[in-house]
C-alpha cells in the first residue's frame, strides 16, 4: 500500500524536478551564452538587470510573456500553434531516463537510450511544422533545410552510437554510466584497447549533436543572415520564446546524453570523491563543460554553407563512422578468432 | 510574404505550372544592409535571376548640386557613401580645384593622403565585419569595430566628425593637423599590423570561410568591364586597375605601394585583395608621415567661387572603387550639373548576371564580398 502510495509522488517530484531543471536551464543557458559571447567579443554583455545581469532571463521572460500572440493570417491555425509544443516536449520526456546520479533518474528502463534518440529526432519535426504552417517562404526554405540536415546526421550519430552500444552491451543508460567506473580511463572516451578510434567517435557525436541541435557552424534553421529567422520567422512573444528555450533544452539533452555515454555520467574521475552527493555534481560539471564548449563553438565559427554540411556528413561523418563500427566488431572479435585458428 | 502554392496547375492550358517561385529579400533583410530589395527568382534554393531594385534612399544629390553654391554642396559629398566620405570630398574639392586652377599646398595634400587612406581602412574594416556577419560569424565584427573606433577618434580629433567628415575645403584643409593626430596615427599603424597578422589566423585561414569563399561567385574581368565594376572586385578579377595608379592624382606617385590583384576571380580573391589593401594603406600612411612637409594647410582660393564655364572631371580611388565627379559650369556660382559616378551601382549591376545558378547563402556571400553601400548607389 504504501509503495503505491510513494511511487506517484515520486513520480510527480522528478516530473516537477525535470521541469524546474529545464526552465532554469533554458532560461539561465540564455543568459550564460551571451555572457560567454560577451566574453568572447570582449564585451561585458548583459550587466544591467539585478547584481551582474543575473535577472537578464526574468526581464527576457516577461517581456516575451507581455507581447501580443500574434497569429498571421493564412497560416495553418493548428499546426502553427502545435509546433511549439511539439519542440519542447521531447527533451522533457528525454530527460526522465538520463541518470542524474547512482540512484537519481525517474525512470530507469532497459531501453532507455532508444528512448533518448527515437524522440530526439521529433525535434525535426516540429520545427519543420512550424516552419511549413507559417506559410512564409524563408520559413519553407528552412524547414526543408532543417529535414535534410536532421536526416544526413542522424545517420552517423547512430552508427557512433551503434559503436558504442557493440562495447556496452545493454541500452540501460544507467548500467552503461556504472561500467564505466573506476577512474576516469575507464570511460568509453578513453576505451582506446576496444576501439582505438574512440575519441574520433565521441568527436564525431558531439559534431552530430551540434547539428541536431541546430546550433552553429550548423545553424541552418534559422540562418539570419539569409532567412530572416528561419522556420520561426513568423513567430512572435513567447511562441518564439518556446522554441528558443527548447533550443537549449534540446542542447542540455544532447550534452548529457554525451556525459553518460562518453564521459561516465555520475561516475567520479578519480575514483575519489564519489558518491550519491559528489555523483550528480559531477554529472552536472561535465555537462556544462561540454555546454560551455557548444557556446564557445558557436561565438568563434561562421556558418557552413548548406551543401558543405550535407557533404561533411555524407563523405566524412558516415563513411568514419561506419570505419568504427566495422573496427570495434572487429577488435572485439579478434581474440574469438585467435582461439578458433590456434 | 504569403507563399500561395504556385506549383499547383489550374487545369487550364492558360497557365503552365511553375516550378519557380519568387521570394521578396529586402529592402528590410538583415543580408541586405540598408534598404537593398532584390527580387528573386528561385528554383529551390537555386537563384534562377536576381533583380536588385533600387531607389529606397534615393536623396537627390545630384539635383541638391544644382541649386546651392559649389562651397554648399561640399558636406553633401560626405553623405553618398558614408564609409568612405574622405574620398568622396577629394573628388569633388578635386574636381573644383582644377576648374578654378586653384594651387593646393604640398603639406594638405599630404595630408588629405593620410586622411584618405585612413579612411579606406576603416572602410575595410567596416566591411570586413559586415562580411562575417553575413556568412554568420558574429564575433570579428567586434574586433574590427575596436580598430576602427581608434580611426574614428583620431579623425573627430582633427575634423570634429566621426563619419561625414567635410575635411577637405577648396585649396586645402578644414584646419590644420596636430601634433596629437600624428602620434595617434603613427600608434594606430604600429598597432594595426599586429591586428591584421591575428585577423588573418583566426578568420582568414579558418576552414570554413574559405570554403564559403572559394571558387564561390566568380566575376570575370571581361564581366567587370561590361558593367564597369572596379575596386577591390576588379582587383580581385587579376585587372590591376587602381585610379591612385592609372590616373594618378595627390602626390599619391610620390608614395611606393603595390596594387593587390589575385586572378580567382571569386569571393575569396575580394577578400584578400581588400586585406591587402589595408596593409598597403599602413605603408602609404607611414611614407606620407615620414615625408610630411612643413608649410601653410590652405592655398589661396577667390572669396565668391565663380569656376569658368566648361566641363570637369575628378576621380579619386574610393574604398569601393572608380569615384568620379563631373562638374559642368556655365560661369555662374552654382553649379550647372554635378554628375556623380560611384562604384557602389556599377558593382551592383553585375549582380543579377553573377548570381544566376547560385544558391542563396553564396548568392549573398557573393553580395557582401561586392561590399555595397546602398546610400551610394542610389545618392
Amino acid at each position: 500500500m504504501s509503495f503505491l502510495f510513494i511511487e506517484p509522488v515520486r513520480i510527480l517530484l522528478y516530473l516537477v524536478g525535470i521541469c524546474a531543471f529545464v526552465g532554469a536551464n533554458a532560461a539561465y543557458l540564455v543568459l550564460a551564452e551571451r555572457k560567454g559571447a560577451g566574453r568572447i567579443q570582449r564585451r561585458p554583455g548583459p550587466n544591467e538587470a539585478g547584481y551582474a545581469g543575473w535577472l537578464q532571463p526574468v526581464a527576457d521572460g516577461i517581456k516575451l510573456l507581455s507581447k501580443q500572440v500574434m497569429i498571421p493570417p493564412g497560416t495553418d491555425r493548428l499546426l502553427f500553434c502545435l509546433a511549439p509544443l511539439m519542440v519542447m516536449a521531447p527533451p522533457l520526456i528525454c530527460l526522465t531516463v538520463i541518470p542524474f546520479g547512482e540512484n537519481l533518474f525517474a525512470r530507469n528502463i532497459n531501453l532507455g537510450l532508444l528512448l533518448v534518440f527515437s524522440l530526439g529526432s521529433i525535434n525535426v519535426m516540429a520545427l519543420m511544422l512550424g516552419g511549413w504552417a507559417s506559410r512564409n517562404k524563408y520559413a519553407v526554405i528552412s524547414a526543408a533545410r532543417v529535414v535534410s540536415q536532421n536526416v544526413a546526421y542522424e545517420i552517423p550519430m547512430l552508427l557512433v552510437v551503434i559503436t558504442l552500444l557493440m562495447v556496452t552491451g545493454t541500452m540501460n543508460l544507467n548500467e552503461i554510466v556504472q561500467q564505466q567506473g573506476g577512474g576516469f580511463w575507464h570511460w568509453n572516451f578513453f576505451k582506446v584497447w576496444v576501439n582505438p578510434l574512440m575519441p574520433v567517435t565521441f568527436v564525431i557525436f558531439f559534431i552530430c549533436m551540434l547539428a541536431e541541435t541546430n546550433r552553429a557552424p550548423f545553424d541552418m534553421a534559422e540562418a539570419e543572415s539569409e532567412l530572416v529567422a528561419g522556420a520561426f520567422t513568423e513567430y512572435g512573444g513567447m511562441g518564439f520564446g518556446v522554441f528558443f528555450m527548447a533550443e537549449y533544452a534540446n542542447i542540455v539533452v544532447g550534452c548529457s546524453t554525451a556525459t553518460v555515454l562518453f564521459l561516465g555520467g555520475w561516475q567520479s574521475p578519480f575514483i575519489i570523491l564519489s558518491g550519491p552527493v559528489f555523483g550528480p555534481l559531477w554529472f552536472l560539471a561535465k555537462m556544462y563543460a561540454l555546454i560551455l564548449t557548444v557556446i564557445w563553438v558557436r561565438w568563434t565559427f561562421p556558418r557552413t554553407q548548406f551543401y558543405g554540411l550535407l557533404n561533411l556528413s555524407w563523405k566524412i561523418l558516415i563513411p568514419i563512422s561506419l570505419f568504427t563500427l566495422l573496427l570495434t566488431g572487429a577488435v572485439m572479435k579478434l581474440p574469438l578468432l585467435l582461439h578458433h585458428l590456434f | 510574404m504569403i507563399a500561395q502554392p504556385e506549383t499547383i496547375s489550374t487545369g487550364s492550358s492558360s497557365r503552365t505550372p511553375q516550378e519557380t517561385f519568387v521570394l521578396n529579400l529586402g529592402p528590410q533583410h538583415p543580408a541586405a544592409h540598408g534598404v537593398l530589395r532584390v527580387l528573386m527568382t528561385m528554383d529551390g534554393e537555386w537563384i534562377t535571376k536576381a533583380e536588385p531594385i533600387i531607389g529606397y534612399i534615393h536623396r537627390m544629390h545630384e539635383k541638391m548640386g544644382e541649386n546651392r553654391t559649389w562651397a554648399k554642396f561640399l558636406p553633401n559629398t560626405s553623405r553618398i557613401d558614408y564609409l568612405s566620405a574622405m574620398h568622396y570630398t577629394h573628388a569633388y574639392v578635386g574636381a573644383v580645384e582644377r576648374a578654378a586652377k586653384i594651387e593646393v599646398p604640398a603639406r594638405a595634400e599630404y595630408v588629405r593622403v593620410i586622411t584618405s587612406e585612413l579612411n579606406r581602412i576603416s572602410s575595410h574594416l567596416v566591411w570586413w565585419g559586415a562580411l562575417l556577419l553575413d556568412l554568420g560569424g558574429f564575433t570579428p565584427i567586434l574586433y574590427a569595430f575596436e580598430d576602427r573606433e581608434k580611426l574614428l577618434d583620431l579623425l573627430e580629433g582633427l575634423c570634429g566628425a566621426r563619419l561625414t567628415y567635410c575635411y577637405y575645403r577648396f585649396g586645402g584643409l578644414y584646419n590644420d593637423v596636430d601634433d596629437d593626430f600624428l602620434n595617434g596615427t603613427r600608434k594606430f599603424v604600429k598597432e594595426m599590423r599586429p591586428r591584421l597578422k591575428m585577423y588573418r589566423a583566426l578568420v582568414t585561414d579558418n576552414i570554413i570561410l574559405r570554403k564559403r569563399m572559394t571558387g564561390i561567385g566568380p566575376i570575370s574581368a571581361e564581366m567587370c568591364r561590361k558593367y564597369g565594376a572596379t575596386g577591390p572586385v576588379i582587383r580581385g578579377a587579376g585587372v590591376a586597375y587602381d585610379v591612385r595608379k592609372v590616373e594618378p592624382y595627390s602626390v599619391y606617385p610620390q608614395f611606393d605601394f603595390k596594387i593587390p590583384t589575385y586572378p580567382e576571380c571569386d569571393s575569396m580573391a575580394r577578400y584578400l585583395v581588400r586585406m591587402d589593401e589595408i596593409e598597403q594603406s599602413l605603408r602609404i600612411i607611414e611614407q606620407a608621415l615620414d615625408g610630411l612637409p612643413a608649410g601653410p594647410f590652405m592655398g589661396k582660393v577667390p572669396r565668391v567661387l565663380k569656376l569658368p564655364a566648361g566641363d570637369y572631371c575628378y576621380a579619386v580611388e574610393a574604398a569601393r572603387g572608380r569615384f568620379m565627379v563631373r562638374i559642368v559650369s556655365d560661369g555662374k556660382d552654382t553649379p550647372y550639373r554635378v554628375k556623380l559616378r560611384t562604384p557602389s551601382f556599377s558593382n551592383l549591376s553585375l549582380y543579377e548576371e553573377a548570381s544566376r545558378g547560385m544558391i542563396l547563402p553564396d548568392a549573398l556571400a557573393m553580395m557582401g564580398s561586392l561590399d555595397l553601400v546602398i546610400p551610394d548607389i542610389d545618392r
